[in-house]
């Protein structure tokens, strides 16, 4: 028997897929894009942050931008693991696999980006051993780190559900009691998820000698802990929705109804207009009240075109309003906008972390000091396609040998 | 704005007069000498370049014949409420019992350059690749400071090794090192400043000319309403540049 006939068996029960020589293409463009990210790597590693397009002014820049917004689009994992576990909404079991393993390849792919941006790796342990329990980072690096671990728990099961790993008792028998327990982590990862993505709003809302990124304290949180919270949330689900649309674009097969989609859209959408009341208003207070105090008018917040005011209403208009139209009401049930409404909201809380990293810092706060300009170079770039490529990867192989969408083989039925 | 005020018996403070201050980076040289700073491999990018203490030249923005300019030293500005300490993760930077002074400690720092995110003053540099000295050169480090690696940040200590310095000299003459003459510990760039703009000393101190200084009505701090509780303060008579150092709306 030849390897591509074995490698049939390795299929869930009752699927199709590609062939396999397709599929090692698939796989080995990924690879390109992937190696020549870890070329990168090693070219920071050993030269030094020098190679990038960082500097004194800039300290955080693309890496960071990219972390905060796989972060928040990843959140769909622990957000669908605490409405589907605790909440109990059943329907989502036909999705909560695709989103752990979205959230798996979000959380871990950030860690390997942040390995990256700090100038001492090798003492990025200090973070456990010298906490600063005043710092949000502090709380940040603690959260993400037991919440990858939650979610490799999450992951693990599905991996073993595979279907000659299930064939052996034990670990069949394993994947059973991890099931049997998920409500658990599911309640731990939605705790974990919940404060590091505040403390994520936190860490810019706090530095209060910014005042493009300062916010005023709710208790002990300045409310971008809140808003980073909800932004999360309501795009997370979106996201999930995009990545299931694309696959079952690529694959030409149906992997979950459009009722689940939709929920999900819906499930979303409603976080999404909650978050958009909390903007607007933080927008309203920051606009009169933190900025004259800081001596600054909101005219002194944009520059040129990559600081410009485009970006503000883009953000706050286009992908906030217009999404939560078009997933709140009957429109969702037109594909076109529900994936609209899908696409502008992950767009906009990816602006919304590009201006709270960049701009926040390009903001001239010394009244002699000017706009500077930032611009990523190869580094940063060929680095963060290599964690989008590797997500492709786990994704792919996850899809072609892991049960991951319960419904698949009842929606392709000929 | 934000966090609480340490208070600390002796608070060490720079006042640097602009008035008097000619621009010639005598202060940033003698800073760059005394605390190893490397040399810089490409000093015209700005933002790349490391320099703990810089000149900014200020103008105010007039055309001849009002045309005037000032130029205004910058070192770390040794916050009372400093940005920067609160969001250190691994309390790499601190605000501790030394003369208020805020602390850098290289080893323990990791690299993340949140400091550097949260200082306006932008005194906070960061290695960005491991220091080089040309062949030779290495003879001319200062055996007092130490040598930075690469992806440490690193910034003023208002020389503080100098500090220790004279505490050990008071001791040796029988003396409190606790209470420093006038001049005993001074920074480099203060000691080396030609046109004598610079002065430093014991805010808290009487008997120290810069606790006199600060009281001038010509005396003002940087972006002081965002509540940064800077202790280096800048004297200037000339009322443009006073204004320059915090914003202001229109109708302030």
């Amino acid at each position: 028997m030849s390897f591509s006939e074995i490698e049939k068996n390795w299929y869930p029960e009752g699927v199709e897929r590609c062939s396999l020589g397709k599929f090692m293409k698939w796989l080995a463009v990924l690879g390109v894009v992937a190696l020549y990210g870890f070329f990168a790597m090693l070219v920071c590693f050993t030269y030094g942050l020098g190679v990038t397009g960082l500097d004194n002014y800039f300290g955080f820049g693309l890496w960071i931008t990219f972390d905060l917004a796989v972060i928040a689009l990843g959140a769909g994992a622990f957000f669908t693991g605490l409405l589907r576990y605790i909440i109990r909404i059943d329907e989502l079991k036909n999705i909560i696999n695709l989103t752990v393993i979205k959230g798996f390849i979000c959380y871990s792919g950030a860690m390997l980006i942040l390995s990256l941006d700090v100038g001492q790796p090798i003492r990025s342990w200090f973070g456990y051993w010298h906490p600063n329990v005043h710092s949000m980072l502090t709380e940040v690096i603690f959260c993400i780190t037991c919440y990858l671990m939650v979610l490799i728990i999450e992951y693990v099961p599905l991996i073993l559900e595979q279907k000659q790993i299930n064939k052996i008792p034990f670990l069949h028998n394993l994947a059973h009691q991890m099931h049997v327990v998920m409500p658990l982590f599911a309640g731990i990862g939605a705790f974990l998820s919940t404060f590091h993505q505040g403390s994520l709003g936190g860490m810019y809302g706090v530095m209060f000698a910014r005042p493009y990124a300062f916010r005023d304290g709710f208790f002990i949180w300045p409310w971008t802990f809140f808003l980073f919270v909800l932004s999360a949330i309501s795009t997370g689900p979106c996201m999930t929705v995009l990545i299931c649309g694309f696959m079952e674009k690529v694959t030409g097969r149906k992997l979950t109804t459009y009722r689940i989609k939709s929920l999900m859209c819906k499930i979303g959408g409603t976080m999404l207009l909650i978050y958009m009341v909390f903007k607007y208003l933080d927008t309203w207070a920051w606009i009169n009240d933190i900025l004259p105090r800081a001596g600054l008018t909101f005219d002194q917040m944009f520059y040129g075109l990559v600081y410009g005011r485009w970006l503000f209403f883009t953000e706050l208009v286009i992908c906030l309003l217009v999404p939560v139209i078009f997933l709140l009401t009957p429109l969702r049930k037109k594909p076109f906008f529900m994936y609209s409404g899908a696409i502008l909201a992950c767009a906009g809380v990816v602006i919304n972390r590009y201006v709270f990293t960049v701009q926040a810092l390009a903001q001239p706060v010394l009244p002699f000091t000017k706009w500077e300009i930032y611009s990523p170079n190869w580094a940063e770039w060929a680095t963060s396609l290599m964690v989008i490529a590797y997500g492709f990867i786990i994704m792919s192989l996850s899809y072609r040998y892991l049960p991951i969408f319960p419904q698949e083989v009842g929606l392709n039925k000929k | 704005m934000s966090g609480q005020k340490k208070e600390f018996p002796i608070t060490w403070g720079m006042v640097i007069d602009i008035d008097k201050c000619t621009g010639c980076g005598a202060c940033m040289a003698s800073c760059q000498t005394e605390n190893n700073v490397e040399p810089q491999r490409d000093a015209s990018n700005k933002l790349r370049s490391t320099s703990w203490m810089t000149v900014y030249e200020l103008t105010n923005g007039k055309s001849y014949p009002d045309h005037d300019i000032a130029y205004l030293p910058r070192p770390c500005q040794q916050c009372g409420n400093p940005p920067c300490v609160s969001v250190c993760p691994v309390i790499a930077t601190e605000k501790n019992e030394n003369g208020g002074i805020v602390s850098q400690v290289y080893p323990r720092c990791i690299g993340c350059r949140y400091c550097v995110a949260a200082c306006p003053y932008h005194v906070r540099y960061f290695g960005w690749f491991d220091p080089v000295w040309p062949e030779g050169m290495e003879k001319t480090l200062s055996p007092l400071t130490s040598v930075r690696p690469r992806g440490v940040v690193e910034k003023c200590s208002f020389c503080h090794h100098r500090w220790t310095l004279a505490k050990d000299a008071a001791r040796a003459a029988g003396k409190d090192p606790e209470d420093l003459a006038d001049g005993a510990y001074v920074t480099s760039c203060v000691q080396n400043c030609p046109s004598g703009a610079l002065a430093f000393g014991d805010l808290k101190n009487p008997k120290h000319k810069v606790h006199e200084l600060i009281k001038s009505p010509y005396a003002y701090r940087l972006l002081e309403r965002l509540g940064t509780d800077t202790q280096v303060y800048y004297i200037s008579r000339r009322e443009w540049v006073r204004k320059l150092g915090d914003n202001y709306l229109k109708s302030e």
